[in-house]
């Protein structure tokens, strides 16, 4: 605008440039449009779908055309607040993911540290080549190997009877849920979630190491004052990514797991989500569920980033 | 000092290290050899149990009573599902990743925002399934192809690699008189193969493994891809009764459940295994070309 101080027509110069730009971009709007589609349609009319949760969803008006529920809008929150199978998803969903992070997390950092001190980069390189594989494989299948291999005449049984012990019911009790949905998160996930880890470590000075050593720190010491250091920044990065995710359990991993017996652990928020909204068709009611989890991760990714940030100035924003 | 970087310490080190890594590959692999053994073996065999390291009694019955029943019908449905959702993603991908990458474009702030905030937020399964239904795409391939048209993430990759490209390559076939869109699909595309590459890997490999989206959106079984089949047989044992009485009626327990199960899980993720050695550096390229920091 400073560049025509002495135009007349003072609302004009901002519209004439917005003009000019659009027939100069015009191709690049043309191109843009159909992405541009694709994003009002499928993610931010069904973002505005959220406020379903407090709507009276009539299927002949749509989203948008329902009318607002009952108790200013607030019924189905208040459903969802005081029914006791809310607490206990919500609490199924919480225990699930922390036990899953605070074991899933540390194991590609540790696959990558070992590979790390191997000599031979061609047997690093085999033994990366083999442990990405499970990542590429469908839930379905590794959901699928699990129950032929830990069915009650499966291989691992079978081991367990040769040994004298007794069977062992790893797909339906309720207490080898959780170790079965984290055991198979780490053996596809491994190998594939210690690339990052590995990059970082290829980044690393060498100049530290050769001081480290000078001042007569063996392997073990290096690892502890240097190479631990030096990828911690990449460490608290996918810590807080991983805290972002921690309502978002693997639920379509889940529903193929779960069964009558074991539902009491197994059953999460997204499976309730799932089973209310989806098979019983209580849509406003499964949305509002939906909407606790969302607010439940936004509060883990703000208090980790806010923690990390106070302590090691390391945060995603 | 020659204890740490020769000594008996280190060396034991080595060994332990060697050989724990290499009973992980064995980890790794043994689950899908399992399979392959048990598909092969005779049904009762494999209920006797003792199958571990070679099949017995060997059968192929399994695949000739997948193949009797619909496999080829599945199967056609994900391969068509694949290859048409991937042209989608990377055609959609590429016509945002273009405009987003050219820094002169008066529109890219906003784009960037509007496609950003869908990194963080999203409506959620139940908005989104109504969203899919409200829009007539129950039951057709198209439920499964364009809620996803475009991975963010890998637009925005595809967006870095379109950015390296040199501006005055753009800017000349500009006064030679092309348009944004000859220049994206005669320059820009062809410079950027093998990040597309990358990409095409990594679409493609979601679709063939999806189910839950089929599970949402699709009740006709003539839709049903691969994977789904597959999740109907580990829900509801044998897939259909027509395969049951085909594989009865050949040698009564020669194939069961549990072979026909882990040979339905063989012909799933065999694409997989054999394509997989040889694109695999691609696919860590795209992680470390993804990666955040680091």
């Amino acid at each position: 605008m400073s560049a025509h101080p002495q135009t007349r027509r003072a609302g004009q110069p901002l519209l004439k440039r917005a003009f000019r730009a659009l027939k100069r971009d015009r191709w690049l709007y043309l191109i843009m449009l159909l992405p541009l589609a694709y994003y009002l349609l499928f993610w931010y009319y069904p973002m505005y779908g959220v406020t379903l949760a407090f709507k009276q969803y009539k299927p002949k008006l749509g989203i948008i055309g329902s009318p607002w529920a009952s108790q200013n809008g607030m019924k189905y929150v208040l459903q969802v607040v005081n029914d006791p199978y809310f607490w206990t998803v919500f609490k199924n969903t919480i225990v699930l993911n922390l036990e899953n992070l605070l074991i899933t997390f540390p194991a590609p950092i540790l696959l990558a540290l070992l590979l790390n001190e191997l000599a031979s980069n061609g047997y690093k390189r085999l033994v990366q080549t083999v442990t990405y594989l499970p990542h590429f494989l469908s839930t379905v299948v590794v959901v699928g190997m699990m129950n032929v291999m830990f069915n009650s005449s499966g291989i691992v049984n079978q081991a367990i009877a040769a040994l004298g012990g007794e069977k062992v019911a790893f797909l339906n009790e309720a207490r080898y849920f959780r170790p079965m949905y984290i055991g198979s998160n780490i053996w596809q996930g491994i190998g594939w979630d210690s690339i990052i880890y590995l990059s970082a470590l290829s980044g690393l000075d060498m100049e530290l190491y050769e001081a480290a050593r000078i001042d007569g720190a063996g392997r073990w010491k290096q690892t502890l004052h240097v190479t631990l250091p030096g990828i911690l920044p990449t460490i608290i990065i996918m810590l807080i990514l991983a805290m972002g995710r921690i309502m978002n359990v693997s639920y379509q991993k889940i529903l193929l797991m779960m069964t009558g017996s074991n539902q009491s652990v197994s059953d999460v928020i997204s499976t309730y989500v799932y089973r209310r909204g989806i098979t019983q068709a209580d849509f406003s009611y499964a949305t509002a569920v939906n909407l606790f989890q969302s607010l439940v991760s936004l509060l883990f990714v703000g208090v980790t980033n806010t923690i990390s940030r106070r302590t090691s100035e390391t945060s995603l924003w | 000092m020659a204890i740490r970087e020769g000594g008996a310490g280190r060396k034991a080190f080595q060994v332990f290290n060697t050989v724990f890594l290499f009973l992980l590959m064995l980890l790794c692999l043994y689950p899908l050899y399992l399979q392959l053994i048990t598909s092969i073996s005779h049904g009762l065999e494999v209920m006797k149990g003792g199958i571990i390291l070679l099949p017995r009694n060997v059968t192929f019955n399994t695949y000739t009573t997948l193949v009797r029943g619909e496999l080829f019908m599945y199967m056609r449905n994900t391969i068509v599902y694949t290859v048409v959702g991937t042209l989608v993603n990377l055609g959609m991908s590429c016509l945002c990743a273009y405009p987003l990458a050219r820094k002169t474009f008066s529109g890219r702030k906003f784009f960037t925002a509007l496609v950003t905030v869908t990194l963080f937020f999203s409506g959620g399964m139940i908005p989104m399934y109504l969203t899919v239904k409200q829009f007539g795409l129950m039951d057709t391939m198209w439920a499964l192809i364009l809620p996803g048209a475009i991975s963010t993430y890998n637009m925005i990759i595809i967006r870095t690699a379109f950015q390296s490209i040199p501006d005055s390559l753009i800017e000349s076939a500009q006064l030679d008189g092309a348009n944004d869109l000859v220049i994206l699909a005669r320059i820009v595309v062809p410079l950027s193969k093998a990040t597309l590459a990358t990409m095409l890997l990594f679409y493609a490999v979601s679709h063939w493994n999806s189910y839950f989206d089929a599970m949402l959106y699709i009740n006709k079984k003539n839709l049903y891809p691969l994977q789904i089949m597959l999740r109907n047989m580990l829900i509801g044992g044998l897939f259909n009764e027509e395969t049951a009485i085909a594989g009865a009626s050949a040698d009564s327990f020669a194939v069961t459940d549990a072979t026909l199960r882990s040979a339905a899980i063989v012909v799933t993720t065999l694409p997989i295994l054999v394509v997989y050695p040889f694109v695999q550096r691609y696919f860590v390229k795209g992680v470390m070309i993804g990666s955040v920091k680091g």
